[in-house]
């Protein structure tokens, strides 16, 4: 696609300050936000894009949309490439909005080097002082939305174990996979209680390794002997609580779940297996209901019968043991859940859990902490012979 | 029941008024007053609207809990405790603050429990906000 005149830069902000002994990171950022947009004469709320890249000062993407107040965002980014970076976010910004992916993005940068050499580093995030006194593990922020969950719709321990009980059923044909004993529900309810009401066996492995893949144009792809396989619709949200009202029974993915499948010009309906994020039990039966594979709240009981498991279950998931069972390298699940949704497309998934004429899946990805503020993607990939 | 360790929160100087009150045992919540509602954490600015039309009110404190968790494998500061307490409480001005309920039995603990503020001084004396258990009056 071209950008070539597509997007236009329309407001612009030079923060005042040279010498800012108490101010922020932060309040920096806020301050060049609000002016680049009174320059443009744009509310906030208008916003649906952000590139900031703030890891180096401790600060990610997502806690400084929340400090915003920015969300939901469809587009965002924080490549660092040092002080190139802002040049590639305004390029990357307007490929997105060539894309359709977004309408307003605002490109934020600022520091304190001068009066606060020694800021940035881990704990700088603008929640810090409010978030990190309390001892919120990554297993307790996910007991909370479990928590919340079960209290709002029903959802039971039996219902969140029977997740584990697919994944483990699945990982014991996958010869790499860390976990490959199957489990009972029984088993899963006997393991230590970690976060009520999150068990051990709720939580995913923690694992070294990595994997990667590679993406190319469709005239390169029919140059090559391996079969392909087809990106058809992808969507993504940073998901904040706003003014403090965190709603922890619903995420990202209910925004960028349905982006992902207008992309793709398909439903629900059409996928034939699901790779998704299971850092926790939980966020499997949030991903479902948000994703639109059962009504909000009836996850649990989509699930109870077996309708995750693979070959010939209504929704298989996680075909290699998932995270929970096989695999989850430097604590982030994605890229192994993608892998896995290409091996099915590929129809090289072991031969046990091979979803029969699999043309269609779905990937789901979360961010940060569905406990604090999130964001979401959803990937939507289809065989290689699929229109 | 055991004391619950107080971590050192970091003081940004951007929220000084709300250490002091907290140091005073008083809970301020920023309040827009163009979207006349209150938002958590403190900012300067509205994340609703992004005006700076935002004062620290002084609240009740009063709330109930939203949701909670006990968790059993402490790490940091609070390594030595058997079970920690936290909490989302729901404020009766709105906000969901993230929290230790604390002077509660686990096994009390209930969504829609009623809890109230209070502050335990850190090592440097700042007021670490967390909740205990409210009692209310059961007629009306």
């Amino acid at each position: 696609m071209s950008q070539r005149g597509s997007a236009v830069i329309v407001g612009a902000y030079e923060h005042p300050g040279r010498v800012l002994p108490d101010v922020s990171v932060p309040t920096i950022i806020t301050e060049v936000v609000h002016g680049a947009l009174a320059d443009a004469g744009l509310e906030l709320s208008q916003v649906d894009a952000f590139f900031y890249a703030g890891v180096h000062q401790g600060i990610n993407l997502t806690s400084m949309a929340d400090h915003l107040g920015l969300g939901p965002l469809r587009y965002y980014e924080s490549t660092d490439t040092g002080g190139a970076s802002y040049l590639t976010h305004v390029g990357h910004a307007a490929m997105a909005i060539a894309a359709g992916l977004c309408s307003v993005a605002v490109v934020a940068m600022g520091g304190v080097p001068r009066s606060q050499p020694r800021s940035g580093g881990a704990g700088s995030a603008p929640q810090s002082p409010f978030e990190d006194v309390y001892g919120l593990s990554q297993p307790s922020a996910y007991a909370l939305a479990a928590q919340r969950h079960m209290y709002e719709f029903g959802t039971t321990s039996a219902q969140l174990a029977m997740v584990r009980v697919a994944a483990a059923h699945h990982a014991q044909f996958n010869p790499h996979a860390l976990l490959r004993e199957p489990v009972t529900v029984e088993q899963v309810l006997d393991s230590p209680m970690i976060s009520d009401p999150l068990h051990r066996l709720d939580c995913c492995v923690t694992t070294d390794g990595g994997g990667a893949v590679v993406v190319v144009a469709p005239e390169v792809a029919r140059s090559l002997p391996r079969r392909g396989v087809r990106v058809l619709g992808h969507g993504e949200a940073i998901r904040t609580p706003g003014p403090g009202r965190i709603d922890l029974t619903t995420t990202g993915a209910a925004i960028s779940g349905p982006r992902a499948f207008e992309q793709a010009r398909i439903s629900v309906r059409d996928i034939d297996m699901v790779s998704l994020y299971d850092s926790f039990t939980i966020t499997v039966l949030l991903s479902l209901e948000d994703l639109g594979f059962c009504e909000k709240g009836k996850a649990g009981r989509f699930v109870e019968e077996g309708a995750l498991m693979a070959p010939h279950g209504a929704l298989p998931f996680n075909t290699d043991g998932g995270g929970l069972c096989n695999n989850h390298p430097d604590r982030r699940g994605g890229m192994i859940r993608i892998i896995e949704a290409v091996r099915q497309l590929r129809s090289e998934a072991a031969p046990e859990v091979q979803v029969p004429d699999c043309e269609f899946a779905l990937v789901q990805g979360h961010g940060h902490s569905l406990g604090t503020r999130s964001a979401s993607a959803t990937l939507i990939l289809g065989r290689e012979d699929v229109r | 029941m055991t004391e619950l360790p107080v971590p050192e929160p970091r003081q940004d100087p951007a929220d000084a008024a709300y250490w002091a009150a907290a140091a005073q045992g008083v809970l301020t919540v920023p309040y827009c007053s163009s979207c006349q509602q209150y938002s958590w954490f403190p900012r300067r600015h509205c994340p609703v609207c992004g005006g700076t039309a935002v004062e620290l009110r002084p609240v009740s404190g009063d709330g109930v809990v939203y949701s909670f968790t006990i968790n059993r494998r402490p790490a940091g500061a609070f390594r030595d405790q058997k079970a920690v307490i936290i909490a989302y409480v729901e404020l009766t001005e709105g906000p969901r603050v993230l929290t230790n309920l604390v002077g509660v039995d686990p096994a009390d603990v209930r969504i829609g429990l009623p809890v109230r503020a209070v502050f335990d001084s850190s090592p440097h004396g700042a007021g670490v906000l967390r909740f205990t258990r409210r009692e209310v009056a059961r007629d009306s």
